[in-house]
């Protein structure tokens, strides 16, 4: 056990934590902050991203002691509102089919547009193809993406 | 107007009213407080009135309705509450929706499987609806001192165009609730629809998109310990010996055990033969430490031999279960299949004399097909919450089946159905995994050992490797000809492992004269159970390619060849029960024809075409495919659908499109492998699930439009496509594929 302080959407946070726990367990089990999902536990299916200092990354393989001062976003601070661009567009297309993977999903779209405001379709799928959507929704979220873009 | 006697009774109004004081309501009101936005908040009504077990409204006129059904990702959360809201008369705006408990004293068939949901509610849930406005205008025709008939509802208002007066709902909600409940209903003609057949939004939209909880996996309750589970590590073999000492001492670890799902002396539940027979439990404070432990466990496993025993279903009737000996391997799984479709087997079906067809034939086609087992892999792994003590049992998580679950966790722990109490809610995905509940067991037999509540979780490896798989399926088709090039007789003798694909009664049969349907199957201890679209899952893409292959091999366009065998059943079926209409099928293939400009041939567009049937619903299928910088790729799916009524179109072109794409990429990626009864596929990195960049490019969809009542819509468009994808990739390719996945065939 050692003791962490995390910066988690604007918040300070002190938890006492094995230093090799994963902060998707850490914001799941010890913050309450539920909405990174478990799917693999392998960085293979993308539904536990997250942004540290604003890139995607897959919380699953991050361990706490690594994280440092580094800024945490999870799906719950990526907006005030639930009103960021990449949210908007994938409520105004009705993306989700079970919903799962979609904040990964999310979290991977913001993380692309901001590095990257006008993708190519094929760079939308090259980077967007390690989040996994066993529903199949993959056509409907390239269109919520290029609706980002418009916006 | 169609008149329709109601089912609910005023004791299930009753029931509800006692329930919502009790523990049912626990898991219940931890989801409602967690989804409720600040918008939702302020409108809140300050005092609800129940006017069925069905809906509640306020006083100012919002209406809560409940969603009776598990929520898979099929969208019945917002559409089956939209059945209700169209027969109620009320704005959707003003509706919220609220996940049912499980409640069979008034909810019916709350169930996910068999693409049956809006179906089987199509009538009650409309009922429900009606007989609401009906108390509503009762109650208004009191206040006013008019008659019922001279009353009108629009939007969740009640008009008396005589006088002019009008109220709101709200108004009367609280006398409504009063009055009895109409022994008839009237339904609304399909034509005065203003809510089915518009595209509303996901009710849990916004919730998905911020990250609220809503799955499973995220439901949590002060005091709650984390449990995982260690099972075989290959089927056929049981514990032996384990060693939890150096386990035990690790940090936040609470206890570690052997367990079984059934009691030692009695029947197992027919879940008990969806797991493997005894586990170890690893339980602790958090879900890493538990983790840690899980892998310091020592264990040794040996054979476990063949197991007889009695199994008791859910009606009560025991029967008895060979579970078989041995570790089994897919080489020899194929060997075995091979050597079956090459016997005679067992006549399901015969029309006309198929064997004299086949000995006068002028040329006869032969191939045979195969499919390996699948995982469902629903991205949200098998989890439960579980509470249970002496006298009650609760239990809150993702499962399609609460009604069996209920039963056999009452028949497990001694208790009467009252005293459990099952709350169902969102699931990342079910497919059907989630029809077999023995992670509840699980879990409810650990949280009874550790009296404790407890939460199961399934690592993605504990997911993928416990079984419960799409069983591995065999089909060998045979088809004379004539010297004209006509058709005389088929032939399909079909299998699998453990259960036959065969649907000997689907087409092509009744379209032939002469036709011959054989089944056989090989058992295994592998455990399966159904999977989207269960046996059309296979036997669709294997008929579809054999058609076009047989099209080919008489000369014939497929889409020509298959309409000419529609209008043979249509006009002088053969045999006496098929289960199929003709004319449907004929009208989703003339409408893909039309809308895919099948006629017109497109340069450097390889197309496969494809038509199944299944769960009452008729599919088409167009797959186009393209070259672009050396590489084939899927640039357009075409599908025509025939489901009757659309209830939520929007929501019904999303799942269409994700059946598309679940079928394109389980039959060309997906599979799991066996050696010496071990998995050898445990995760993403090794099982090949389909990704964004190897989706099609565009899926367009068309549906009949009719009034038939909604028939199935989450199955039915897996299937064709595969058959569809086979015949475009031998187009594209040369190359037919006969088995799947065909990425590896």
């Amino acid at each position: 056990m050692a003791n962490f302080k995390l910066n988690v959407n604007g918040e300070a946070h002190n938890i006492d934590v094995n230093p090799s726990t994963p902060i998707l367990w850490v914001l799941r089990d010890h913050l309450n902050l539920v909405g990174t999902k478990f799917g693999c536990g392998i960085a293979q299916c993308g539904a536990c991203s997250i942004h540290l200092n604003g890139m995607a990354v897959r919380s699953c393989q991050l361990p706490v002691a690594s994280v440092g001062n580094s800024k945490i976003t999870t799906i719950e601070g990526l907006s005030e509102n639930g009103d960021h661009p990449v949210q908007k567009a994938w409520i105004e297309n009705d993306v989700p089919q079970c919903g799962y993977c979609q904040s990964g999903q999310i979290m991977q779209a913001a993380s692309l547009l901001k590095s990257n405001p006008n993708p190519t379709d094929e760079e939308i799928e090259s980077v967007m193809n390690g989040n996994l959507c066993r529903c199949g929704t993959y056509t409907r979220i390239k269109k919520a993406i290029k609706k980002a873009i418009k916006s | 107007m169609t008149k329709q006697k109601t089912h609910i009774g005023r004791r299930s109004f009753i029931k509800t009213s006692i329930l919502s004081g009790g523990g049912i309501m626990v898991g219940f009101s931890w989801l409602a407080s967690c989804n409720l936005t600040t918008d939702q908040v302020k409108t809140l009504p300050k005092e609800w009135f129940e006017i069925n077990g069905f809906l509640k409204i306020g006083e100012n006129g919002l209406v809560t309705i409940m969603s009776p059904n598990p929520e898979i990702g099929q969208n019945v959360k917002t559409s089956m509450p939209m059945l209700v809201a169209e027969e109620l008369d009320v704005d959707w705006k003003d509706v919220s929706v609220e996940q049912a408990p499980l409640n069979t004293d008034i909810f019916q068939r709350q169930l996910a499987g068999g693409s049956n949901s809006i179906s089987s509610s199509w009538i009650p849930l409309r009922m429900a609806g009606a007989t609401a406005k009906f108390m509503l205008i009762t109650a208004a025709a009191k206040k006013w001192g008019v008659s019922v008939n001279e009353i009108t509802t629009k939007l969740g208002e009640l008009h008396h165009k005589a006088s002019g007066r009008k109220l709101g709902y709200g108004n009367v909600a609280s006398s409504a609730a009063k009055i009895k409940i109409p022994k008839e209903v009237d339904l609304k003609d399909i034509s005065d629809f203003s809510i089915i057949g518009t595209s509303r939004k996901n009710v849990d939209g916004k919730k998905i998109v911020t990250g609220q909880p809503l799955f499973g996996l995220d439901y949590k309750e002060e005091g709650m310990l984390i449990a995982m589970l260690i099972h075989p590590p290959a089927f056929g073999m049981k514990l032996k010996s384990f060693d939890a000492s150096v386990a035990k001492q690790m940090s936040g670890i609470i206890d570690i055990f052997e367990f079984n799902n059934y009691r030692d002396g009695q029947p197992k539940g027919v879940f008990d033969y969806s797991c493997h027979t005894n586990q170890i439990a690893v339980v602790g404070k958090s879900t890493w430490e538990v983790l840690q432990a899980k892998k310091s466990v020592k264990t040794e496993w040996q054979e476990a031999g063949e197991i007889i025993s009695e199994m008791k279903s859910f009606r009560g009737g025991t029967t008895k279960k060979t579970i078989p000996s041995g570790l089994e391997s897919t080489l020899n799984h194929r060997k075995q299949m091979v050597e079956m479709g090459a016997k005679n087997q067992k006549v399901v079906r015969k029309d006309g004399n198929p064997e004299k067809a086949f000995k006068n034939a002028e040329r006869i086609l032969e191939r045979e097909y195969t499919c390996p087992f699948l995982a469902h892999n629903t991205m949200e792994p098998m989890n439960f919450f579980a509470d249970i003590t002496d006298d009650f049992a609760r239990l809150v998580g993702p499962i399609q089946t609460p009604e069996f679950i209920e039963t056999a966790i009452a028949d497990r722990f001694d208790l009467p159905k009252e005293k459990v109490d099952i709350m169902m809610t969102r699931m990342g995905g079910g497919f059907g995994r989630r029809l077999y509940g023995h992670f509840m067991l699980e879990a409810a037999v650990i949280s009874k050992t550790v009296k404790s509540p407890i939460k199961l979780i399934y690592t993605r490896e504990d997911d993928m490797t416990s079984g419960t798989y799409r069983p591995s399926y065999h089909v060998r088709y045979k088809a004379a000809v004539d010297k004209n090039n006509n058709v005389t007789a088929f032939h399909v003798r079909a299998g699998g492992v453990p259960e036959s694909c065969l649907y000997a009664n689907r087409f092509p049969a009744g379209a032939i004269e002469n036709y011959l349907a054989e089944t056989w199957t090989i058992n295994t201890n592998i455990t399966t159970g159904a999977f989207r679209a269960p046996r059309s899952n296979f036997i669709a893409s294997a008929e579809q390619s054999f058609l076009d292959e047989l099209s080919e091999f008489i000369g014939k366009d497929p889409m020509d060849f298959r309409l000419e065998l529609f209008k043979k059943a249509t006009n002088t079926p053969v045999g006496e029960q098929n289960d199929y209409e003709a004319s449907r099928y004929e009208g989703v293939l003339k409408l893909i024809r039309e809308k895919s400009d099948w006629d017109t041939k497109k340069p450097g567009v390889s197309r496969g075409l494809a038509a199944y049937f299944c769960h009452r619903s008729y599919v088409a299928n167009v797959v186009d495919i393209v070259t672009i910088n050396g590489k084939k790729v899927i640039d357009k799916v075409y599908c025509a659908v025939d489901c009757g009524i659309l209830v939520n179109p929007d929501a019904a072109i999303n799942l269409i499109e994700g059946g598309t794409v679940d079928g394109i990429g389980h039959s060309m990626y997906s599979q799991i492998t066996f050696k010496d009864g071990t998995p050898e596929q445990d995760n993403f990195n090794s099982y090949r699930l389909i990704r964004h960049s190897e989706s099609p490019k565009n899926i367009e969809i068309y549906f009949v439009k009719n009034n038939i009542n909604p028939t199935g819509l989450g199955e039915p468009p897996f299937p064709p496509v595969m058959g569809a994808l086979a015949n475009a990739l031998y187009k594209a390719t040369g190359k037919r594929h006969y088995d799947q996945p065909f990425s590896v065939s």
